[in-house]
């Protein structure tokens, strides 16, 4: 009976999977996201670590599926975004794509349409922003672009919602009905050239003119299939007579025909109404200040200083609210174990292991929140794209490139999402270099051992001494990744072409998606490994059998004592800092509330019992350790991802022998000091 | 001329991109190829930033010497 019933909904509902393509910026995400409402789902293209994002919408009878393509400016196979967005058209072969255009900035973005077109898809085209053209006193001839094209155009303000019917309107029909077929013409050349191709290579599943086009670019991934040597030898000959021709090679040829075309169609189908173009651009205007070469650099730095002032200041009531529901939390589940008779195991695993120890991550997560807040609004209103350009000469000192700035940036709250933002790099090299340092930008989770050892010993100081810390990290990122660059990367960085997006005011739901997008990898973080983690700690605690939990006597206790005699020459040389340290693996949150744990006190009697377990000296080498000796599992984990068994071997190598040299370097010779007053 | 060189506020022309296939290629792809009018917006010794028919692009360090130009007066 059920089967019956899901046959029929299925045989009512047509299915139909449509492609989402347009430049970056052009807000194809909002496009997304006002088109699917909730109905999303993230993953990753198979094989690469680009994330793709589904979602679904129901319009009649129709079910839709929509794929958010990356955003992209052309169809050549240069990096992995364009390539993903290429294969995925030529293998899925979706029913419609619907191309997103900022509309205020028409021939740049018909490009990619262009390509679209020549890929034979099956395109709409939405020309988004609207708003923003009329407010430049523009008209746009949407039913001549249309009848040129030969495709549907839809206006629509996507973050007000306008237009999303009709767009999905136009998606049906579409869906149903195919649109004429189109072609820019070369010169006389090079269409007799194509002609040639054309008849010589065949490719199965890809439009034969397209290859023919792709092949004169020289598309080294299309090149690459045609492995044919009898048409290698009709390409090469081809390509030989149009660049004897030509001035300058094909490829550039071949787009200049493009925006040729699309030139004349933009002054055909636009109107000024208003002379506003003529006037200098507010983005430009702003663009003199934000990026002047006096103001740029301390407008920086003031953003950033705003930023973790939001973070820290705002985020810290938010984690005192957090912290003490965890241990409420923690004591009734305990107790309520207890009054039910409960086995005392099982009050010990939920209250110290799971709820302790998840709770202990949680605490950052509005910390964690806010800075990807901040870092969502830097982005949508433009600003992050000028600070790469602010901090690119910077980078560029270091060995880095301009876009390492953001996954550093975002290290500082967090590593895992800062490794993620790697993806943006272009070069390989850059990418794992950025990956490799991002572990020593000091993370959110690194400051309770600051703020626990800074405090007891430092307390005059304390800023001071915290602020330390964070700039050895920075120091130490720049040194490591100059030796790195050395022996790993020679060579030059990829150098630097960004596109600069007008600035925007950012919408609260695009931000707000945003922020929990990058959030809730945090969150899952919590829920997964950090989960797992502490019922191994748990376990290897609680072991042997009759021992007391987390005891000198116990196998993690062991493990200490094991590690002691190597920790001595930094001057921690304890059981127990061992553990802490070997507990902070896992999660560097989980240092604290491990010493807590091992000397028998909570929080706040720490500071006292610490005071005689360590000194000034030991207690500053002990900070130096936890800042650098080891990525977190959770970034261990990422890093492997993002790269393979080699880097991350290195990773957790460099970082360990650097951690322990620093702090044994940084106790021997204070203590030489000391004996020397 | 450098690209490097040029004066915020003036236009200049394309002459010839020098790199490896994969740069030219992204740039050409965007719009910027040789024979096609620009201005600069903003350079040394802030990061240069060209626009060409409101599309704003800027260039790193090391870029901007790879694009030589010609000034239209």
């Amino acid at each position: 009976m059920k089967g019956k019933a899901e046959m029929n909904v299925e045989k009512k509902m047509k299915k139909t999977m449509i492609a989402l393509a347009g430049n970056p910026n052009s807000g194809k995400t909002t496009v997304f996201n006002s088109m699917t409402g909730g109905r999303q789902h993230v993953g990753n293209w198979p094989g690469v670590t680009v994330e793709k994002k589904e979602g679904m919408f129901t319009h009649d009878t129709h079910e839709i599926t929509v794929v958010d393509l990356p955003g992209i400016y052309s169809l050549t196979a240069y990096s992995i975004d364009e390539r993903i967005a290429r294969d995925f058209l030529l293998r899925e072969k979706p029913n419609a794509v619907v191309v997103v255009i900022d509309a205020s900035n028409l021939e740049r973005n018909l490009y990619l349409v262009t390509q679209l077109l020549e890929l034979g898809s099956n395109v709409i085209l939405d020309l988004n922003m609207m708003d923003m053209v009329k407010s430049k006193g523009v008209d746009i001839d949407t039913l001549k672009l249309s009848a040129v094209l030969g495709v549907p155009v839809i206006e629509t303000v996507a973050h007000k919602g306008e237009g999303i019917e009709l767009l999905k309107q136009a998606i049906i029909e579409i869906s149903v009905e195919k649109a004429d077929s189109f072609r820019i013409d070369y010169d006389q050349d090079i269409e007799d050239q194509i002609e040639t191709l054309q008849n010589a290579v065949t490719l199965p599943g890809y439009p034969s003119r397209w290859v023919a086009i792709k092949l004169l670019e020289g598309d080294a991934e299309i090149l690459k299939r045609v492995k044919d040597s009898n048409a290698e030898s009709v390409i090469l000959e081809s390509q030989a007579k149009l660049e004897r021709h030509l001035d300058y090679d094909l490829e550039t040829a071949l787009v200049e025909r493009r925006y040729a075309f699309l030139s004349g169609l933009v002054k055909e189908s636009t109107r000024k109404i208003l002379d506003l173009m003529d006037r200098l651009d507010i983005s430009d205007r702003i663009d003199r200040i934000l990026v002047n070469r006096y103001l740029g650099i301390p407008i920086f730095l003031a953003m950033m200083w705003l930023v973790f002032q939001l973070v820290f200041t705002l985020g810290a009531p938010l984690a005192d609210g957090i912290d003490s529901f965890m241990v409420w939390f923690g004591e009734a589940v305990s107790s309520g174990i207890t009054g039910m008779k409960g086995p005392q195991w099982l009050s010990s695993l939920l209250s110290d292991g799971i709820i302790g120890g998840v709770g202990s991550v949680l605490v950052f997560l509005p910390n964690i929140m806010l800075l990807f807040l901040a870092i969502a609004i830097l982005e949508a209103s433009g600003y992050m794209a000028r600070g790469a350009f602010v901090t690119d000469r910077f980078m560029h000192a270091l060995g880095l490139h301009g876009k390492s700035f953001i996954p550093m940036l975002l290290g500082f709250g967090c590593n895992i999402p800062g490794i993620m933002a790697t993806r943006t790099l272009e070069s390989e090299k850059d990418r794992i270099l950025t990956i490799l340092v991002n572990p020593l930008m000091s993370c959110s989770a690194r400051l309770p051992i600051y703020v626990l050892f800074a405090g007891a010993f430092f307390s005059r100081n304390q800023g001071l001494v915290i602020f330390s810390l964070y700039l050895m990290g920075i120091v130490l990122a720049i040194v490591v990744a100059r030796i790195f660059k050395g022996v790993f990367f020679k060579g030059e960085v990829a150098p630097l072409i960004m596109e600069l997006p007008p600035y925007r005011l950012p919408t609260i739901k695009g931000v707000l998606i945003h922020m929990w997008e990058r959030s809730s990898l945090f969150l899952r973080k919590a829920g997964t490994i950090i989960f797992l983690g502490v019922v191994l700690i748990w376990f290897l605690a609680s072991l042997p059998l009759g021992a007391e939990y987390a005891s000198e006597q116990s196998v993690i206790g062991k493990l200490g004592l094991l590690f002691a005699p190597l920790l001595k020459p930094a001057g921690f040389g304890s059981w127990q800092a061992g553990v802490a340290l070997l507990f902070g693996v896992l999660a560097k949150e989980v240092v604290v509330g491990t010493l807590g744990t091992l000397y028998g006190v909570q929080e706040a009697g720490l500071t006292s019992v610490i005071q005689t377990q360590f000194t000034a000296l030991s207690a500053y080498a002990f900070m130096v350790m936890a800042l650098v000796y080891i990525p977190c599992i959770a970034a261990i984990a990422t890093i492997k991802r993002e790269t393979n068994w080699k880097w991350t071997g290195l990773a957790v190598g460099y970082s360990l022998v650097l951690g322990w040299g620093l702090a044994v370097l940084i106790y021997q010779i204070g203590a030489l000091f000391m004996a020397l007053k | 001329m450098p690209l490097s060189m040029v004066r915020p506020g003036q236009r200049v022309r394309i002459a010839e991109i020098r790199g490896g296939r994969g740069l030219i290629g992204k740039f050409t792809h965007m719009g910027f190829y040789p024979g096609v009018e620009i201005e600069v917006i903003s350079n040394r010794p802030g990061p240069l930033i060209v626009s060409r028919g409101g599309v704003k692009l800027g260039l790193g360090y090391g870029m901007a010497n790879r694009i030589l130009v010609s000034l239209i007066p």
